[in-house]
C-alpha cells in the first residue's frame, strides 16, 4: 500500500504542507486553488492532519503512518477507528471525543478536530475530493513522497 | 544618507493572502514579516532582489514583485542606473559587483540569425519516424589514415569525449554554486550521456563516482588540483578566462570557504580563495603546450585536454595558437556568459560576442588547415535548442550551458548571486538554503530540459533535411542573417535572408 513517507532531509519548513491539508479537506478543494484557498482559509486558524515539527534547524511533517498493527484503532473505545484497505479511517459521528487514541499513538498523528469534540486524522485524502494527498502533490521540495515502500 | 531607493515593489493581494507566513521563512533577505499589532503580513521592499521564490510559493498567488515606477529625473545619457551607481559609488568607495551575464543591450546576433528548411527538392526528414543522430565526438580527429605493413588501418584517434547530445554543462565550482547544485549536475550529465564540469572549485569527494561524465577543471588558483582529481574526470579543462570577466580571476570570499568547500578546494577554512587573473606559468603558447602536456602526462593521454578562453578580440589567433598547443578541444565563452560575482565594469564592457568569435575562430582555423586539430564547444548565453542549432552550423562542436542549466533547477536570474544568499539553493552554501535544491528534483529538471532541446534539435535538423549533427557543423548555408550589415555577414560568413 502507498503511504506518505518523510524525508526529513529536505523539509524546508515551510508548513505549505498543513495549509494544502486544512485546503484539501473543506468542500471548496478542487474548484480554483488561490481564489478558493483563500476563501476557505481566509482569517482562520487551520486544523490540518499533517504538522510540521522543528527544532534546532530541523523540520519534518508529521502524517498518520497508517500503522499495520494500529494502537489507536485498538484503543478507540466507541468503534470509530477502522482499517480500510490498509487506511486507518475515523468514523467521526461514532468518535465520541475520549481521546484514548491521541493518547495512545506513538507519533502524536491522531489529534483533537476543530470543534473539539472529536479526534480527526489524515485519511491519505481518499475521502475529500483531492483523491490523493494534497500536502505531497504541494510540497516544494519533495521532503514528503507518497510511495510503495 | 542613503540615495539609494529600493528596486522593487512587493505587492500583496490583501484578498488572497491567508497569512501562511510561507513567504517570510521562504525569503533569505527578510523581506516579509507578520506584524502582530497589525494582523497582517508587511514587508520591507528595500532588501528585494526579485528571485521571485515568495511568489512562486505563495499557495494563494497573493504575492508580485513589480518594478519600482519611482523615478529619477533621468535622460538617455544620465540613465536612472547611471545615477544610482554613481550614488552606490561615492557611499562606499568600491567597485561594484554584479553577478549573472551581462545585461545590456547589446545585439544578441542569435536573434538575427534565421535556419533554413528544405521545400520540394530535398525533402525534410521526419524525427519521429527516421533515425537521427545527435551523437557526437570532442577531440582531436586525424588527418590521415594510417595502415600498417600488412595494409590494415592502425587506429590512429587521440582520446575522444562522447556526447550523446550536443550539450555540457558549464563550468560552476563547488563553492560557487552548492553541493546539491553540482549533484544535480552530474546526476543529469551522467543520466543524458553528456559531461559537466567542476570548475575550479576541486571535486568533492561524493562525486568521484560521477567522473565519467565529469570535465576537471584547471584554474590559475589550481585549487583542489591533485593526480587523483585529473584521474577522476573524462577530460581536464584549463581555464585561461571566462566571458562574465575576461582578464581578471576570481575571488571567493573566506565567508564561502568553509567546511566542505575549503577540504575540496585544498586550502585553510575561512581564507579568500584568489584565484590570480594569469596562470602564472602560462606567457606564451608555448608555456600553454607545457600545461597541456603535464596535465596529459599525468594522466598518461588517456584524456583529452580543453582550453577554455574568453572571446576577445584577438580571439581568432589565440585560438589558432591554441589549436598548435596539443590541446584537444578550444572553448570560448562570450561576453554574455554568466557568473558567481564580476566586477560590474568588466563583465558590461569586456569581451565579444560569441557568435562572432565561433564564426571567425572557425574560419580561421578551417583557412590555416588546422579545424581538425581541436574541437570547439561555445557557451555564453546558449539560450535555447535554436541557439545550439545556429551554434552548430557556424562552426561548433557542441556547446557549453550554464545559467540556462541554472534556470532548469530554478534560478530565476536575480543577480544576487555575489550576496550568497540565493533563495533556490543554488549559489550559496548556507545550509538551509542548500537544503532547498532536492537533487533528485533538480536533476530531473536539467534532464528534462536537455531532452526538450534535443527533440526540438532533431525537429530543426529534419526540417532542413539533415539526420545526423555531423552533417549540420560548420554548415553556413542553413544560416542566413536578418538585419545585420555586410561587415557582420562577412564575419559571421553567411549570406543575408533573401539572398
Ligand atoms: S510542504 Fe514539504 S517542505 Fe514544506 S514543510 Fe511540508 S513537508 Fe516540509
Ligand atoms: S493515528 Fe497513529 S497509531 Fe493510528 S495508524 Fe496513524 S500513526 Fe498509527
Ligand atoms: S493526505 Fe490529505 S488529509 Fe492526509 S495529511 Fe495529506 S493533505 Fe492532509
Ligand atoms: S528577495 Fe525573493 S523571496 Fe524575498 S521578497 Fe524578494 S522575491 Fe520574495
Ligand atoms: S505566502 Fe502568500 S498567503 Fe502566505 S503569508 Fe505570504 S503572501 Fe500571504
Amino acid at each position: 500500500m502507498k503511504r506518505i513517507f518523510v524525508n526529513e532531509e529536505w523539509c524546508l519548513g515551510c508548513h505549505l504542507c498543513e495549509y494544502n491539508c486544512a485546503f484539501a479537506n473543506t468542500v471548496s478543494a478542487g474548484k480554483s486553488k488561490a481564489n478558493e484557498m483563500a476563501k476557505a482559509l481566509k482569517g482562520k486558524k487551520i486544523f490540518p492532519k499533517i504538522q510540521v515539527e522543528e527544532n534546532d534547524g530541523i523540520y519534518f511533517a508529521v502524517s498518520c503512518r497508517h500503522c499495520t498493527d494500529p494502537l489507536c484503532v485498538k484503543g478507540c473505545i466507541a468503534g470509530a477507528l477502522s482499517v480500510k484497505d490498509g487506511v486507518i479511517e475515523i468514523d467521526q459521528d461514532k468518535c465520541v471525543g475520549c481521546y484514548t487514541c491521541v493518547l495512545s499513538c506513538p507519533y502524536g498523528a491522531i489529534m483533537p478536530a476543530e470543534d473539539g469534540h472529536v479526534a480527526q486524522k489524515c485519511e491519505l485524502c481518499t475521502r475529500n475530493s483531492c483523491g490523493s494527498p494534497a500536502c505531497v502533490a504541494g510540497c516544494p521540495n519533495n521532503a514528503i513522497v507518497f510511495e510503495e515502500r | 544618507m542613503d540615495y539609494q531607493y529600493p528596486e522593487f515593489e512587493v505587492v500583496r493581494n490583501a484578498d488572497r493572502c491567508i497569512g501562511c507566513r510561507a513567504c517570510e521563512r521562504q525569503c533569505a533577505n527578510e523581506v516579509h514579516y507578520y506584524d502582530a499589532d497589525l494582523g497582517k503580513m508587511m514587508c520591507d521592499e528595500s532588501k528585494c532582489v526579485n528571485c521571485q521564490r515568495c511568489v512562486t510559493l505563495c499557495p494563494t498567488r497573493a504575492l508580485k514583485i513589480v518594478k519600482s515606477d519611482n523615478t529619477f529625473r533621468e535622460n538617455a545619457n544620465w540613465t536612472m542606473e547611471n545615477i544610482k551607481e554613481i550614488y552606490k559609488q561615492a557611499e562606499t568607495g568600491g567597485v561594484l559587483l554584479s553577478s549573472m551575464g551581462n545585461p545590456k543591450p547589446l545585439p544578441v546576433y542569435w536573434d538575427k540569425i534565421l535556419i533554413n528548411a528544405s521545400q520540394v527538392t530535398n525533402p525534410p526528414i521526419d524525427p519521429l519516424r527516421e533515425p537521427m543522430e545527435t551523437r557526437t565526438f570532442l577531440g582531436q580527429k586525424p588527418t590521415e589514415v594510417k595502415r600498417d605493413e600488412n595494409g590494415k588501418i592502425v587506429n590512429n584517434l587521440s582520446s575522444q569525449l562522447k556526447l550523446e547530445v550536443p550539450i555540457m554543462f558549464s563550468a560552476m565550482s563547488f563553492g560557487s554554486i552548492s553541493k546539491n547544485a553540482h549533484e544535480s549536475l552530474a546526476r543529469a550529465a551522467a543520466e543524458l550521456g553528456t559531461y559537466y564540469n567542476t570548475g575550479e572549485g576541486g571535486l568533492h569527494k561524493d562525486f568521484y563516482k560521477y567522473g565519467p561524465n565529469t570535465i576537471v577543471q584547471v584554474a590559475s588558483g589550481r585549487f583542489g588540483v591533485h593526480k587523483e582529481y585529473l584521474e577522476a574526470g573524462a577530460a581536464i579543462e584549463i581555464k585561461m578566462g571566462q566571458g562574465a570577466k575576461p582578464g581578471i580571476g576570481g575571488h571567493l570570499p573566506g565567508t564561502k570557504t568553509v567546511g566542505e568547500v575549503s577540504r575540496t578546494r585544498m586550502i585553510p577554512e575561512g581564507s579568500d580563495a584568489i584565484s590570480p587573473a594569469p596562470h602564472h606559468d602560462i606567457y606564451s603558447i608555448e608555456d600553454l603546450r607545457q600545461l597541456v602536456f603535464s596535465l596529459k602526462e599525468a594522466t598518461e593521454y588517456k584524456k583529452p585536454v580543453i582550453v577554455k578562453i574568453a572571446a576577445v578580440h584577438n580571439v581568432a589567433a589565440i585560438a589558432s595558437g591554441i589549436a598548435r598547443s596539443g590541446a584537444d578541444i578550444i572553448a570560448i565563452d562570450g561576453f554574455r556568459g554568466g557568473t558567481g560575482a564580476a566586477p560590474t565594469r568588466i563583465r558590461d564592457n569586456v569581451g565579444i560576442p560569441i557568435e562572432l568569435a565561433l564564426a571567425s575562430v572557425d574560419e580561421r582555423l578551417r583557412q590555416e588547415g588546422i579545424r581538425g586539430n581541436v574541437s570547439i564547444v561555445v557557451g555564453g548565453s546558449i539560450r535555447n535548442s535554436a541557439d545550439v542549432v545556429k551554434a552548430i552550423a557556424l562552426g561548433a562542436d557542441a556547446v557549453y550551458i550554464g545559467s540556462a542549466a541554472c534556470i532548469a533547477m530554478g534560478c530565476h536570474q536575480c543577480r544576487a548571486c555575489h550576496a550568497a544568499k540565493c533563495n533556490w539553493g543554488i549559489a550559496t552554501q548556507r545550509p538551509d538554503l542548500v537544503k532547498r535544491l532536492n537533487p533528485d528534483v533538480g536533476y530531473k529538471r536539467l534532464v528534462n530540459l536537455v531532452e526538450a532541446w534535443n527533440h526540438e534539435i532533431k525537429e530543426m535538423m529534419g526540417g532542413m533535411g539533415i539526420n545526423s549533427i555531423e552533417s549540420l557543423k560548420g554548415n553556413r548555408l542553413m544560416l542566413r542573417g536578418v538585419g545585420l550589415n555586410e561587415k557582420e555577414l562577412e564575419i559571421l560568413g553567411i549570406k543575408h535572408a533573401g539572398e
